[in-house]
């Protein structure tokens, strides 16, 4: 009689540490649920919790730790990693995983187009794959640097599963999906980690990511209590959250992003004949970057938080910043100097190029999104003090990617750039001049100017030496070069705010996404 | 409500209505600031002898901006409602005049443009508008399309109300003494359509006042840094976040408190001068 209670008590208590359900937001609906086709956020996010990757990336280090790979080695100057396999795990659908997961899903690579796979894809030759028992040698046609970094975002599927990418190596397991409101995903039972208690994680008993579109009402969600954390709060949000619950905000301190705008100069762009001259001259874009004001954004837009941005690389990437690099803007005054020395003359309020044209051009950005609407209205009043008339025309996003990726209708466009690794190697489709991410002239056959060409050389010597020396040489060059050329005129990193139920615990917040997430095996909810 | 009472209410609200006008369109004059200059040590701030209604979040005087939007708004919202309503005046009386195959294809073409998902055509109408189109051109554009295409509703209510004019026992009677179909229509069908387009006129008022503010979300609209009311509004979404918030900042309420003073004001003038006895039922 007396055994029972006891019993329950028990069963009660081990819930309360083991169950719980954490939910949160996503803000689109996540394109892709093939975990190798990821190239939006919510799609990432629902990968990470899904799959594993052999080697994951320790968040808070910012460091390579084994995941599916107990150990593995580096040889040839690169290009061939051995890799020694756990043994007994299995995928969510209880399918044995081995080393001949691993040989499908890398050999899947090159023919998959996503950004995680894109480094895989190589110029001349293919990589092989090697299986014995559960140690598998990658061998790569060319020296990939920092290759255990990119396994981060390689989850390894199953080659003999009958639910193919739905089966996961990962701690939750997809077990819902409804259109347009949620997804539910609950604890994978087979799910390879234990924790330090011997218990097999993760502790969660499910996560449920509900679409929420409209950012003011996740934050009234996340204060009633329906939302358990908020990744990427507004810097607006988040004083006031701080107001109100001074425990329920973090701010984990400059992120990697930026936020910049770039001027459209691909060839093929349909814009009269001195609008292209004006975008082409390094005197023109050093002088729009000049007239901007930077550390009125940060205290406007982000309420302080933020950092101004002079260059590519956050100033919280300190491995790969370039100090001498960020030179911080010259003022309106510096930049009027500059368009007169360049042949523009301002007349009245108006600033007049050499052939008597006045200085005017649309500014795109992604409508919706207050903080950048706001960065747009400061450029424009910034721009308006040396005469550029700016014209500002938020677009919803499908409109303004068909705009900078394929028609090339545009002017100038304000959009930011997201970063999950420091190191450079995540900027090479950015800066190389054939790769689709090279905005202000995407995917060119040949490199249009003499500096784009040392960037290709400048960036194949980023990802290809094993040399760190060489490779911090010429990322300093590249970020030198940005700074000479302004192909984007950055404007700022702003900080990781988050917010956060006092009823999650274990949460070890880290820069890099999903920053409340990475350890999201071992949280618990009170 | 008696009719002394009722009377001295619509002039008040007639004053009201004209003294927020003169003040709209004298704006350039009567405001204290120009609508985008930005004061970036002064964001957010509260109500104060310089700041009458506060800044916002880009540190632009609210009152100044309150201002320039009611000179935007009302012109050009009630523009958009009389567009629509001529249209659906025309295409409705002509429906139910006409009859017979071309009452069926204007009934049609009506539940077609009813049925027809605007959201999407919009967005399609807003890439194919060049980007450099001025901030004034852009919203002349919104209006117009709001008022070209807002006919459908009113024209039905219309077409049924000439339809039931048509019946009645004094058009027989004037169709019988053989009085031109022109005639009957223009002196006897209009004049009394009267109340029911004024009721579809300002009931598409704030109807457009609030589809202004939402197609802003779409990048249609009032684009930054022209004002609108329908901007003004939108701004308010963002201090949906705390009650307790907006009852100490009462100012931020202007906006809203203006757009339905107006509209009540309207409502008022408009309901007083058609049926005293109606507007206290």
């Amino acid at each position: 009689m007396n055994i029972l209670p006891l019993a329950l008590l028990a069963c009660i208590a081990l819930h309360g540490e083991t169950g719980g359900t954490l939910r949160l937001a996503i803000r689109s609906e996540p394109k892709t649920l093939d975990p190798l086709l990821v190239a939006d956020e919510p799609s990432e996010l629902v990968r990470y919790l899904t799959h594993a990757p052999l080697i994951r990336m320790n968040r808070p280090r910012q460091a390579p730790e084994p995941a599916l790979a107990e150990s593995w080695t580096i040889s040839d100057a690169g290009r061939r990693v051995t890799l020694r396999l756990r043994r007994n795990v299995a995928f969510s659908d209880g399918s044995p995983f081995d080393a001949a997961d691993v040989c499908h899903t890398f050999l899947r690579l090159p023919e998959t187009n996503s950004p995680s796979a894109e480094p895989f894809h190589f110029a001349a030759g293919r990589l092989t794959c090697h299986a014995q028992g559960f140690t598998v040698i990658l061998q790569f046609p060319a020296v990939l640097t920092g290759v255990e970094r990119l396994f981060d975002a390689v989850p390894i599927l199953s080659s003999r599963s009958s639910s193919k990418d739905r089966a996961g190596l990962g701690p939750f397991t997809i077990v819902e999906n409804k259109a347009g409101a949620y997804i539910h995903l609950e604890r994978n039972a087979h799910y390879w980690k234990r924790g330090a208690d011997g218990r097999r994680l993760p502790y969660l008993h499910a996560v449920r990511l509900e679409m929420q579109r409209n950012r003011d009402l996740e934050l009234i969600r996340f204060r009633r209590g329906e939302l358990d954390l908020i990744h990427s709060l507004d810097a607006e949000s988040f004083e006031r959250l701080r107001a109100e619950a001074p425990g329920a905000v973090l701010n984990l301190g400059v992120s990697l992003d930026t936020e910049q705008l770039w001027f459209n100069q691909a060839p093929a762009a349909a814009l009269p004949g001195y609008k292209k001259e004006w975008f082409r001259s390094t005197a023109f874009r050093l002088a729009v970057s000049d007239a901007i004001r930077r550390a009125d954004m940060v205290s406007v837009v982000y309420r302080g938080h933020a950092a101004p941005a002079f260059g590519p690389v956050s100033p919280s990437n300190r491995n790969w910043v370039n100090a001498a690099a960020r030179q911080p803007s010259a003022g309106p005054a510096a930049a009027l100097a500059r368009l007169e020395k360049a042949g523009f003359q301002k007349r009245g309020d108006i600033l007049y190029d050499r052939a008597g044209n006045p200085v005017a051009f649309s500014l795109i950005t992604n409508a919706g999104n207050k903080s950048r609407e706001r960065l747009a209205a400061m450029v424009q009043q910034d721009l308006a003090a040396i005469g550029i008339r700016v014209t500002i025309a938020p677009l919803d996003f499908p409109s303004l990617i068909e705009r900078i990726a394929k028609s090339f209708e545009y002017d100038a466009c304000l959009l930011g750039l997201v970063f999950d690794d420091p190191d450079p190697n995540a900027q090479k489709n950015v800066w190389v001049s054939s790769a689709a991410q090279h905005q202000w002239n995407p995917s060119q056959k040949s490199p249009g100017t003499p500096w784009e060409a040392e960037l290709d050389r400048l960036m194949q010597t980023v990802a290809s030496s094993p040399d760190t020396g060489k490779r911090k040489q010429a990322f300093h060059r590249v970020q030198q070069i940005a700074a000479e050329q302004a192909p984007f005129v950055y404007l700022v990193h702003r900080n990781a705010l988050a917010a956060v139920s006092p009823r999650l615990r274990h949460t070890e917040p880290a820069i890099l996404r999903p920053q409340l997430l990475w350890n999201v095996e071992f949280l618990r909810i009170e | 409500m008696n009719a002394t009472l009722l009377r001295a209410l619509r002039i008040v609200c007639a004053a009201y209505l004209l003294t927020l006008a003169a003040a709209g369109f004298l704006a350039p004059f009567a405001a204290p600031f120009r609508y985008e200059t930005q004061f970036r040590d002064a964001i957010d701030a509260p109500a104060s002898p310089r700041h009458p209604l506060g800044t916002d979040s880009l540190g632009r005087d609210r009152f100044s901006r309150l201002l320039y939007a009611t000179r935007t708004s009302l012109l050009l919202a009630p523009a958009a409602a009389f567009l629509s309503v001529l249209l659906a005046a025309s295409l409705g009386s002509l429906a139910g005049w006409a009859g017979g195959w071309l009452e069926r294809l204007l009934l049609a073409s009506a539940d077609l443009a009813v049925s027809v998902p605007w959201l999407f055509l919009l967005i399609t109408l807003r890439a194919a508008l060049p980007l450099d189109v001025s901030p004034l051109v852009s919203l002349l554009f919104t209006f117009a399309l709001l008022g070209l295409l807002g006919w459908a509703g009113p024209a039905r209510v219309v077409h049924s109300s000439v339809r039931q004019i048509l019946a009645s026992g004094y058009i027989r009677a004037a169709q019988a003494r053989g009085v031109p179909p022109f005639r009957l229509l223009f002196r006897h069908t209009f004049p009394n359509l009267t109340p029911v387009l004024t009721a579809q006129f300002w009931t598409t008022v704030p109807a457009y006042l609030l589809a202004e503010a939402n197609l802003g979300m779409l990048g249609l609209g009032v684009t930054e840094p022209l004002p609108s009311w329908g901007s003004l509004l939108r701004e308010l979404q963002g201090q949906a976040f705390s009650l307790a918030h907006l009852t100490t900042h009462l100012w931020l309420l202007a906006p809203l408190f203006v757009v339905i003073s107006v509209i009540l004001s309207c409502r008022f003038v408009w309901a007083a001068r058609i049926d005293p006895t109606k507007v206290s039922s």
